[in-house]
């Protein structure tokens, strides 16, 4: 349903304020939707069409149940599009719509400015249509079961992607050649010898020097033939070009990877797009917006907005008092190794330069960072401080989660640790003709934080039936190096020898 | 209607074809693999004073994740040491979570029309269709009429208020910029209440039990389980029914639901005697023309030999043609000779005559899809 007419005024009103603001966005297009429409579109990810599959329904399941209890309750949704498309809940009252609606220009603005968002496709809501419509043509020429037990296994594998990759101009595939010829053998590279008179030679070139280069030179050649030469953090990538299947198979594996794509820079930078838009929804509302007597509403909304429940941080809490402290620290000169080295209390306290970069500085920060590099560079002890963020680890011997440290670095380096590559392993594919059997060894590399095995064994297991050779995986279980494998039939599970410096523990 | 909403139509069928299918996984009908992934979430709820759980199936499909050591960054007060207090939870989307587990939390089960669904597509039972007169007309007070009077308890808000809204703008005092509604007396408008009708189809089932002292707790026990899930699936069927219980060992008596699974008698068993006594009671109160008739007898099997040819008789010329069904379940014990089965099945052969062993709980489930297979 369109905006009703005083919502429309209203949305212009906001509209205007925002570009006074600086904000620059996609044009948004709002819809009024019931409770339940929302619920359904959330579930969908956003998007009235996807492709046919039980996870939407198991989410819708859960929102459903959440809003009848009165828990929990979505007032916006927003996707990532040109134009922007968001759904305002029908039942809301008028000063939560305002708020919803400058927070909704906040985010069109990030979708379009933050460097993260650049590869994404702009025309999304007409692409996942289309992903629906073959997906389900698929399904219709190869059977429902069989199409969505395949997506079952894609899905399972589909945090496998390298989210740092969208830069890369990937070579076109090589049409109608197969990938395992091998090249012909280039003329054997010889080991340069320095010139030098004989009796020297043995000096100038030491024998072990020799041996090691040749060994160097066979390494490289070896490293050549290898497939993939380098590890291959683009798991799904990979598998597309690589993988035997099917052409319908293919296009399933490469529509699962494509949205996985669209979606990371989303939790990529949760923290920064919320803040950022509750940032901006506070002081369009608090300047502007509201009249006198919705300014108690207002506060109350927005305090539940950004209330931090016990033991977790609440992204839209900490996302908008970073930027607040940004632009604090920054009008008042506080950075920079002359603000670093100062020591004194006293003079940190007044310490004011009027330099009143605030405003350019969070434009800046919101256009080249993500969770990673923002908390990175401007999380402060005085932060952690002032909002008493703590470190909490599971502890085996009481079973519970326990506060294990208020030190900024232990607190920074935990926060950083789930914050990067997005809360997932590092996975890559190191050799896809292992044992020159063809089989696939992936490598995880581990920084302190083993897999759940369970749930390792049975994606190997789903992985199996993409790549339809034995699947290995090296990681650690119970602190030792092992290679987990699955042959198609049965689950093995061998010690191997993994170098303690490539897996030094973070902890 | 406009495009866009045409397309928010369409969703919606989607998402229910979607939630459908999971819900099919969740019961296990399909997709039988992925029922292992299943976890039994739950939801806290507030419902008055009580913390209620709402159960959340929810399947987490495989992935390379990190296991339980991983650790995370909260914020607010406490000391190194100090537990963090329940589970971590997932923070996702806006607005206050649910609260925190306290100490009396109820759980929201199924309701018994839910279990009787769910059984009823576990066993693939079939829709009952009643007997053909649905004679009895039972009065429904149903509230869907408008009157200009009543108590304020019964007063129409969309109607009264839309009545003031159509007399302020003919007045001409209605502002768009400040829309003030005040309903005056004549604006008002009560819900009222109209008697209807209703022709009904009306059931009685009759649970027979054998008490003498070859049946012991264990038998009482798959008796119980048995006609519970027969009462769910019956009462999901009609709208109302009526429950008989009969005890008998030598002699018959009826009894109430407490009793009938309690009383322990014993002493020899006459099971004629129980046939009897509930053909009486249907030829005094229950015209097969008005009533659809249930009969469940369960018994171990033992009977004095002389009584199988008269408990045979009594079937065939007075409950037979007059009930819907008749079912016999035979449960086994110590004691017990389970012969009657065998002789019930040699005797006669009936459309409406049922018979099955329990012989433990897990038949039981068998014994349902076989007693209630048929649809009558």
């Amino acid at each position: 349903m369109n905006l009703t007419p005083e919502l429309d005024d209203l949305k212009e009103e906001i509209k205007a304020h925002a570009m006074d603001c600086g904000l620059d966005f996609f044009d948004v297009v709002f819809e009024m939707c019931t409770y339940d429409q929302i619920n359904q579109i959330a579930a969908l990810g956003g998007f009235p069409t996807r492709y046919p599959h039980w996870k939407f329904g198991m989410e819708y399941e859960r929102l459903s149940k959440s809003y009848q209890w009165g828990l929990a309750k979505i007032y916006e949704m927003v996707i990532n599009n040109d134009p922007c498309y968001a759904y305002l809940m029908i039942s809301n009252p008028l000063v939560d719509q305002k708020l919803v609606i400058a927070h909704v220009y906040a985010h069109s603005d990030f979708f379009k400015n933050n460097c993260f968002f650049a590869h994404t496709s702009r025309k999304a809501i007409d692409e996942m249509a289309n992903h629906g419509a073959r997906i389900r043509s698929y399904s219709e020429r190869h059977g429902h079961e069989r199409v969505e037990a395949f997506l079952d296994c894609c899905l399972s594998i589909e945090n496998l992607i390298d989210i740092h990759s969208t830069g890369i101009r990937r070579q076109d595939p090589v049409k109608g050649q197969t990938r395992f010829l091998e090249e012909p053998d280039e003329e054997l590279e010889k080991v340069q010898r320095i010139r030098s008179k004989d009796y020297m030679d043995r000096f100038v070139n030491p024998t072990e020097f020799l041996e090691a280069k040749k060994q160097e030179l066979e390494d490289a050649r070896k490293k050549k033939k290898r497939i993939p030469a380098e590890p291959e953090h683009d798991v799904l990538h990979f598998l597309i070009e690589y993988a035997p299947l099917e052409p319908w198979q293919r296009d399933v594996l490469a529509i699962v990877r494509e949205e996985a794509y669209y979606f990371a820079p989303q939790w990529m930078t949760k923290i920064m797009n919320e803040g950022w838009a509750t940032y901006w929804h506070s002081r369009m509302m608090t300047e502007h917006l509201c009249t006198d007597h919705e300014i108690v509403d207002f506060a109350d909304h927005h305090s539940g907005t950004v209330a931090q429940p016990p033991g977790q941080i609440n992204p839209y809490k900490v996302g908008v008092e970073l930027f607040r402290d940004i632009e604090e620290r920054w009008n008042k000169g506080r950075h920079g190794p002359a603000w670093e080295d100062c020591d004194d209390y006293k003079k940190r306290r007044d310490w004011d330069t009027k330099a009143m970069e605030g405003r350019a500085k969070i434009f800046e920060v919101r256009k080249f960072h993500n969770d990673v590099t923002f908390i990175d560079a401007f999380l402060t002890p005085e932060f952690c401080e002032e909002h008493r963020l703590y470190g909490y680890a599971f502890n085996p011997k009481t079973g519970q989660y326990e506060i294990t440290s208020r030190d900024f670095d232990d607190i920074k380096r935990q926060l950083l640790g789930n914050l990067t590559n997005g809360g997932q392993p590092f996975i890559y594919v190191q050799d896809a003709n292992y044992k020159n059997r063809g089989e696939l060894y992936l490598r995880h590399r581990f920084e302190g934080v083993e897999l759940k095995t369970d749930h390792a064994r049975d994606t190997l297991r789903n992985l199996n039936v993409i790549w339809s050779r034995p699947v290995h995986l090296e990681t650690f279980v119970g602190g030792k190096g092992k290679l987990l494998s699955f042959d198609g039939n049965e689950h093995k599970e061998s010690e191997i020898a993994v170098e303690a410096e490539e897996h030094a523990a973070l902890a | 209607m406009n495009e866009r909403d045409f397309a928010l139509q369409q969703n919606v069928s989607k998402i229910e074809r979607d939630h459908g299918r999971f819900r099919q996984i969740v019961r296990g009908r399909i997709k039988k693999d992925l029922r292992k992934y299943m976890t039994r979430g739950e939801l806290i709820g507030k419902k008055g004073k009580d913390l209620v759980s709402i159960p959340l199936p929810q399947i987490e499909l495989p992935r390379f994740r990190f296991g339980k050591n991983q650790g995370g960054v909260g914020a607010g007060e406490g000391e190194v040491g100090d537990p963090l207090g329940g589970q971590e939870q997932e923070g996702e989307g806006k607005g206050e979570a649910g609260e925190r587990p306290g100490e009396h939390v109820l759980e929201v089960d199924l309701t018994l029309e839910e279990l009787a669904k769910i059984l009823g597509e576990e066993l693939e039972l079939p829709n009952i269709l009643p007997k053909g007169r649905r004679t009895v007309l039972a009065e429904k007070e149903r509230y869907t009429s408008i009157r200009r009077q009543g108590p304020e308890s019964l007063r129409h808000f969309k109607r009264t208020y839309v009545r003031a809204l159509r007399r302020q703008i003919a007045m001409g005092m209605y502002d768009p910029k400040n829309p003030r509604i005040i309903p005056i007396k004549e604006d008002k408008r009560f819900k009222s209440w109209k008697v209807t009708f209703v022709p009904e189809s009306n059931a009685v089932i009759f649970y027979m039990m054998d008490v003498s002292g070859s049946m012991g707790d264990e038998q009482k026990e798959l008796v119980r389980t048995t006609a519970f899930w027969i009462d769910t699936w019956l009462r999901s069927q009609y709208r109302t029914i009526e429950s008989r219980y009969i005890t008998h060992d030598a002699a018959a008596r009826e009894v109430d639901q407490e009793t009938f699974y309690r009383t322990r008698e014993s002493g020899g068993t006459a099971i004629s005697t129980a046939y009897r006594l509930c053909a009486n009671v249907i030829e005094k109160l229950y015209s097969p023309l008005d009533w659809n008739i249930y009969c469940f007898h369960f018994s171990d099997g033992d009977n004095l030999l002389s009584d199988n040819e008269h408990c045979f008789r009594i079937l065939k010329e007075e409950l037979l043609p007059n009930v819907n069904l008749f079912c016999y379940g035979q449960v086994r014990s110590l004691y017990g000779s389970g012969e009657f089965k065998r002789k019930l099945d040699d005797a006669m052969e009936a459309d409406n005559l049922i018979t099955a062993d329990i012989r433990s709980k897990e038949e039981i489930y068998d014994a349902i899809k076989v007693f209630l297979g048929k649809g009558k």
